[in-house]
C-alpha cells in the first residue's frame, strides 16, 4: 500500500469530459493490491473509459465477487454505487439489481477464480439471460488472492510459482460465451491499455450482456519465467485480431474505412472494427469459434473485439420486464394488493 | 535508437531538477537546509547555508533570491517555497556555532592577500583563504565592515547586530582589518608585494542628475543623491527631512529611499518612475513594503527641472510620457509641477576606480568597468582578482559571495601553482532515500497549504523607530507549514531500465502524468506522445534506453514532477528509485582537499 495518496496537484492541466468532469473524479482510494498487478492497470484502463464514455459515476453500479481482482471496485469511481458480494456470487446480485433498475449501468469485476471457478454457474446464466450489464475477467491464471494456485485458465503445463505443473485443461472464457449465445466478446491485456482503453468503451456501450477477459498479470505469483499469464509471455503470444473505434468519436479518427464494420450502437453512434487477417468476421459465431480454438492450440492469445451482435434482446425487452425502475413505481403499482394476487394465482390454477 | 538517451552520469542532469540550487550563485543547498529546519537542527541548517553563501542571517532577510522564481513549487502551485524566509528561520533559530565555524590553522602558509573594501564580496574571500592559512589584509574607507549591507541598506530590513555578527565571524578567523584607510593607489598596494590582490571595492557612487535647477538656489542641499544620503542616515548623521520628498528612480534603492524618508518626517513621499508599473526594477516584495508604508507611486513621469523660486527648491518639473505596449519609445504628451521640500535620486549607481592607475597591466572597458573573467575572476594582470559590484557593475549581495568564492579558488590555485582556469568540478552522489517498503528518508506525501507571509510590526512602530525591523520571523506554526510546502527536489527519479516489465504501474500512478512508455521516436514525435503534452516547455526530456521486453523507451518530464515517489512505490521491480542527489560545488578549500598541491 502506499504510504500517501495520489495528491491533487494545482498546476496539472485536466481535460474535462462532456459532463465536466476530470479524470480523477472517476478515480477511487489508493490500492491496496501489489504493486504492478495487472489489475491496477486494467482499473486506470476502465477510469479512462468511464471518463471517456461521459458517464456519469453515480449512474454505475460497481459489483463483484471475492479476489484480487473482485477488491478493485473499491479503487475507481468513488461516487458510484457498489456492492461487494460472496465469492463467485457477482453475477446473480447483478441480474437482481438489473431487473429491478435497468436505468443503471451493472459494472461486474471478477477474477477468474471467481467466475470460472465457484461463480461458473451463474456467469452462464447471466450469458443466457443478456442481461445488460459488462462482465470483466480480469485473468491472470492463478487464485492471486490465496496465494497462487491454479484458477481455471491455467494453461496445461504451465509451472505454478513453487514449481508444480498443471494437469487440467483451461476454460477459455470466450469459447464458453461462444457457445452459451453471448452477445459481446472482448479480449484485451492490462499491458496494452491503447488497445484495451476502446475495447472497455465498447462493452460499457453495449445493449447486452458484455464478456471482456482482460489478461492482467499476477506479479507475485505467476509472473515467472515458467508462466504463460505474466507480462513477458502475454507480449509474445498476442495475437491483435481486431482494431477498434471508441463508439461515441467520430468513427473514422483511429481506424481506416477500408475493410471495417460499423456496428451501430444503442446508446448513438458506432463500433467500427476493423479485423486484422482480412478473413475474419467477428460476426459469425462459427468461424470464430473455429478461429479461436485453432490459435489456442498454438498457444496465441488473440485479441480485440472477438465477436459482437447487437440484435439479440435483453432481459428487459425478452420478458417484457418493467420499464420504469421499481423504487420509481408507486407504492399500489408495486404492491397492488391481496386483489391482484388472488387474481394472479387464480390464472394458474 | 532515434531519440537520444539520456546521459544521466552527467552530473548537471540532475542538478537541474533542483530548481532553486541550480538558480542560487552560490549553489545552496536549499531543500536539505529546509529539511533540517524541519528537524529542528537548526545549527546544521544554519552551518549548511553557511558553506554556501556565508551570510545566511543577512541573506535570509536582504538576498535578491533569484532562487525563488525559478522554485518548482511555483510552477506546481501559485507560489514558490518562502527559501529566503526560511533561511532567516535558519539564522535566528540557530545556537552559538561559534566553535564550529571554520578557523585559521595557528601556522600560516606564508602567502599574503590583499582586500580591497569589506563588502561581502571581500569578506567571502577572507571567509575562504583564512582556513587555508593566507595571510588576508583588508582595506576599507569606512570604520566598520559590510559595504553597501551596512551604510545603504536600512537598518529596518537589516539589523545591524545580525550584519555585526555575520561580518564577525569573519573577521574573527584572523584577518588583519585596516579600517578607515582607503586604498589611493593599487601601483602602491601591489609594491607592497601581496601574493593577490582582491579588489571588492563596489559601485559606491549613486548617480547624479544634472537637469536645469540642480545647483539653483537651495537645491545642492535639498536634492541628495542615495547612496551618500543613506549612507548618512545609517551612521547617524542625517536625522530629519521635509515634509513633501520626490524620490526620483523606481529601483530598489528607490524603495529604501522612500522608507527612510517616510520614517524620518516624510509624510508625503512620492516615487517618480519613468516607465509604466508593469516594467518597474524594483523586487515586487519591497515595491509592496513601500506601498503599504503609504508611499505614492507616480509612473509614466520623468523629471524636466528642478523648481526653484525664491532661492528655495519648491519641486520637480515632470514630463508626462505615454508609452508604446512594450514599453520602449515614449511620447511627451505634458508637464506637471510636483511640489517638494526634499528631491532623494535614485537613477542608478556608478563605478569608480580613481584609485587604479591605468599603466599597470589591468585592462579596462570603454564603460569604465574591469576585464574580467567571470569564471575565474582574474583580471588581465595575474596577481589582482576583481569581485562583487566592482566586477560587473551593481548586482547583489549573493552575486558578490559567488564571485568571492570563485576568486579564492583563483588565488589559491595562483599561490600554489595551479593554472587558475583549473577549476575544481562538483562533487555529486546519488543515494538512494529508501528506508524500508514504501518509507522514505524524506517527507514525501503534498501540503496543498499556499505560501506563508511574514509577519510585519505595526505602521505606527515602524515611523516612531526608525531601526525597528519590518518583518518578524515566521511563528512556529507557519515555520511548519512552509518547509512542508518545499517538494525535496534533490531526491531524484533514478531509472534503470533493465528492471522494467512494463506493467504501467507507475504511469498510472503518477499525480502529474510526466511519466510515458512511448515507442522510440523523434523528439517531437515522442513530445506529441506525452501523457501530458508539457505546456510549452522546452526542457530536455529524461529519456531511457530501450525496455527489455518491447524495445519501447521510458520518458519523463521533469517539468511537474513533484517527488512524491509514488512510482517508487508502484513499481514491482524498483525499476523507479528515489535517490538524493547531494552537490557540492567546491570552495577553496574543497578544491584542495581534492588535489593536493
Ligand atoms: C540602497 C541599496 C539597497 C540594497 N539592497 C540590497 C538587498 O536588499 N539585497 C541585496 O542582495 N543587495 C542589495 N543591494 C546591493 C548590495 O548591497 C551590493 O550588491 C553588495 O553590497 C556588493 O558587495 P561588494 O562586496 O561588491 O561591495 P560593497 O558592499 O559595495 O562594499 C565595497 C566596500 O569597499 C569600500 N571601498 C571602496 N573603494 C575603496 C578603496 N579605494 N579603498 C578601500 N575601500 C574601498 C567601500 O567603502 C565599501 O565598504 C543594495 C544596494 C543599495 C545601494
Ligand atoms: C466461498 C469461498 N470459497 C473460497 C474462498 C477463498 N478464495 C478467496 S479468493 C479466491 C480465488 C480468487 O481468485 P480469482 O478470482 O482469480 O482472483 P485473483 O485474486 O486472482 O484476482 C478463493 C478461492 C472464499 N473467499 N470464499
Ligand atoms: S497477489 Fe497477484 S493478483 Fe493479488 S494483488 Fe498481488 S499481484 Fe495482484
Ligand atoms: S520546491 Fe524546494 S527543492 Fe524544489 S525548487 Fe522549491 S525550494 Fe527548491
Ligand atoms: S512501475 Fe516499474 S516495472 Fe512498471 S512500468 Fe513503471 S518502471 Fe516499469
Ligand atoms: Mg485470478
Amino acid at each position: 500500500m502506499p504510504s500517501i495518496t495520489k495528491p491533487l496537484i494545482p498546476a496539472v492541466r485536466r481535460e474535462r469530459n462532456a459532463l465536466g468532469l476530470t479524470i480523477r473524479d472517476y478515480e477511487g482510494p489508493m490500492s491496496t493490491l501489489c504493486a504492478g498487478c495487472g489489475h491496477d492497470s486494467t482499473t486506470a484502463a476502465l477510469v479512462q473509459a468511464l471518463w471517456q464514455s461521459n458517464l456519469e459515476p453515480h449512474r454505475v453500479v460497481k459489483l463483484s465477487g471475492i479476489g484480487c481482482s473482485s477488491k478493485t471496485p473499491t479503487y475507481f469511481l468513488r461516487s458510484a454505487h457498489g456492492f461487494n458480494s460472496v465469492h463467485g456470487r457477482m453475477a446473480p446480485i447483478a441480474t437482481g439489481a438489473n431487473a429491478a433498475n435497468r436505468d443503471l449501468l451493472y459494472l461486474g469485476i471478477s477474477g477468474d477464480g471467481d467466475a470460472l471457478s465457484i461463480g461458473l454457474g451463474h456467469l452462464c446464466h447471466a450469458v443466457r439471460r443478456n442481461v445488460r450489464m459488462v462482465y470483466l475477467i480480469e485473468n491472470n491464471g492463478v487464485y492471486g488472492l490465496t496465494k497462487g494456485q491454479f484458477s481455471p485458465t491455467a494453461d496445461l503445463g504451465s509451472l505454478s510459482h513453487r514449481g508444480e505443473h498443471n494437469l487440467v485443461p483451461p476454460i477459455d472464457p470466450m469459447l464458453l460465451g461462444l457457445s452459451l449465445g453471448a452477445t459481446f466478446l472482448a479480449r484485451g491485456f492490462s499491458g496494452d491499455k491503447a488497445h484495451l482503453v476502446p475495447i472497455l468503451e465498447a462493452a460499457l456501450a453495449h445493449r447486452g450482456f458484455a464478456l471482456v477477459d482482460v489478461i492482467s498479470p499476477c506479479v507475485q505469483f505467476n509472473n515467472h519465467a515458467a508462466s504463460t499469464k505474466s507480462y513477458a509471455a502475454t507480449r509474445a503470444h498476442e495475437l491483435h485480431v481486431t482494431d477498434l473505434a471508441v463508439p461515441h468519436a467520430p468513427v473514422t479518427a483511429t481506424i481506416p474505412t477500408e475493410g471495417a464494420v460499423d456496428v451501430p450502437m444503442p446508446g448513438g453512434g458506432s463500433v467500427r472494427l476493423r479485423a486484422l487477417p482480412a478473413d475474419y468476421d467477428p460476426t459469425d459465431r462459427r468461424s470464430v469459434s473455429a478461429f479461436l480454438h485453432e490459435h489456442a492450440g498454438r498457444g496465441e492469445v488473440p485479441t480485440g473485439l472477438l465477436f459482437l451482435d447487437e440484435s439479440v434482446p435483453d432481459m428487459h425487452e425478452r420478458s417484457g420486464s418493467s420499464r420504469v425502475p421499481l423504487n420509481q413505481l408507486a407504492f399500489d403499482e408495486l404492491c397492488p394488493g391481496a386483489d391482484a394476487l388472488d387474481a394472479l394465482q387464480a390464472a394458474y390454477r | 535508437m532515434v531519440v537520444q538517451r539520456t546521459d544521466v552520469t552527467d552530473p548537471a542532469w540532475y542538478a537541474r531538477v533542483v530548481d532553486c540550487q541550480w538558480a542560487c550563485p552560490a549553489h545552496t543547498d536549499v531543500p536539505q537546509y529546509i529539511r533540517l529546519i524541519g528537524q529542528g537542527r537548526y545549527d546544521e541548517a544554519y552551518l549548511l547555508n553557511r558553506e554556501s553563501n556565508v551570510f545566511p542571517g543577512i541573506l535570509g532577510r536582504t538576498c535578491d533570491r533569484p532562487c525563488e522564481p525559478a522554485c518548482r513549487r511555483g510552477r506546481v502551485d501559485a507560489d514558490p517555497v518562502a527559501i529566503c524566509r526560511l533561511k532567516r528561520v535558519a539564522a535566528d533559530l540557530c545556537g552559538d556555532v561559534t566553535d564550529r565555524l571554520p578557523r585559521a590553522p595557528r601556522e600560516r602558509n606564508g602567502h599574503r592577500v590583499a582586500a580591497v573594501g569589506a563588502g561581502p564580496a571581500s569578506l567571502t574571500v577572507a571567509n575562504d583563504l583564512l582556513p587555508l592559512g593566507y595571510e588576508v589584509t583588508i582595506f576599507d574607507g569606512s570604520g566598520a565592515a559590510g559595504g553597501l549591507m551596512r551604510s545603504s541598506i536600512p537598518a529596518f530590513r537589516l539589523p545591524v547586530e545580525v550584519l555585526d555578527t555575520e561580518t564577525a565571524a569573519v573577521l574573527a578567523m584572523g584577518a588583519d582589518v585596516r579600517f578607515g584607510q582607503p586604498v589611493s593607489s593599487m601601483a602602491g598596494l601591489l609594491a607592497d608585494g601581496y601574493d593577490a590582490v582582491f579588489v571588492g571595492s563596489g559601485a559606491p557612487r549613486g548617480k547624479d542628475l544634472e537637469i536645469p535647477g540642480r545647483h539653483e538656489g537651495d537645491a545642492d542641499a535639498r536634492v541628495h543623491v542615495s547612496l551618500d544620503w543613506l549612507a548618512s542616515v545609517a551612521f547617524g548623521h542625517t536625522t530629519t527631512i521635509g515634509r513633501r520628498v520626490v524620490v526620483l528612480g523606481v529601483g530598489n534603492t528607490a524603495m529604501d529611499c522612500s522608507r527612510t524618508a517616510r520614517r524620518l518626517g516624510g509624510d508625503d513621499v512620492t516615487v517618480v518612475a519613468r516607465r509604466p508599473r508593469a516594467f518597474f526594477r524594483a523586487s515586487p516584495w519591497e515595491l509592496q513594503d513601500a506601498v503599504d508604508e503609504g508611499i505614492a507611486i507616480l509612473s509614466e513621469r520623468a523629471p524636466r527641472r528642478f523648481v526653484v523660486e525664491g532661492g528655495h527648491l519648491v519641486g520637480v518639473e515632470l514630463d508626462v510620457l505615454e508609452w508604446d505596449a512594450t514599453a520602449v519609445h515614449s511620447e511627451v504628451v505634458g508637464t506637471e509641477l510636483l511640489p517638494a521640500d526634499d528631491v532623494v535620486l535614485a537613477v542608478g549607481q556608478e563605478n569608480a576606480f580613481p584609485w587604479i592607475e591605468r599603466d599597470i597591466g589591468i585592462a579596462f572597458h570603454q564603460s569604465g568597468l574591469p576585464e574580467v573573467d567571470p569564471v575565474t575572476m582574474a583580471s588581465t594582470r595575474p596577481d589582482v582578482f576583481f569581485g562583487g559590484d566592482a566586477a560587473f557593475g551593481p548586482q547583489n549581495i549573493v552575486w558578490a559571495v559567488a564571485h568571492g568564492h570563485e576568486a579564492a579558488i583563483s588565488i589559491d590555485n595562483r599561490c600554489r601553482g595551479v593554472p587558475v582556469s583549473t577549476r575544481p568540478p562538483p562533487r555529486a552522489s546519488l543515494t538512494s532515500q529508501k528506508v524500508s517498503i514504501n518509507q522514505w528518508s524524506y517527507a514525501n506525501d503534498f501540503n496543498p497549504v499556499g505560501r506563508q507571509e511574514t509577519p510585519h510590526v505595526d505602521l505606527a512602530r515602524r515611523f516612531a523607530e526608525l531601526h525597528v525591523e519590518v518583518e518578524l520571523d515566521f511563528t512556529p506554526a507557519q515555520i511548519e507549514r512552509e518547509i512542508q510546502r518545499c517538494l525535496n527536489c534533490d531526491v531524484q527519479t533514478r531509472f534503470s531500465e533493465r528492471l522494467c516489465v512494463e506493467c504501467d504501474a507507475c504511469i498510472d500512478v503518477c499525480p502529474v502524468g510526466c511519466l510515458t512508455i512511448t515507442e522510440d521516436g523523434t523528439d517531437d514525435e515522442v513530445r506529441a506522445r506525452l501523457t501530458v503534452p508539457p505546456a510549452g516547455s522546452t526542457e530536455p526530456l529524461y529519456v531511457s534506453g530501450p525496455l527489455p521486453q518491447t524495445g519501447r523507451v521510458m520518458v519523463k518530464d521533469e517539468d511537474l514532477c513533484v517527488h512524491c515517489g509514488l512510482c517508487a512505490e508502484r513499481c514491482p521491480t524498483a525499476a523507479w528509485d528515489m535517490a538524493r542527489l547531494h552537490l557540492v560545488h567546491p570552495t577553496a578549500a574543497a578544491a584542495r582537499a581534492a588535489a593536493p598541491a
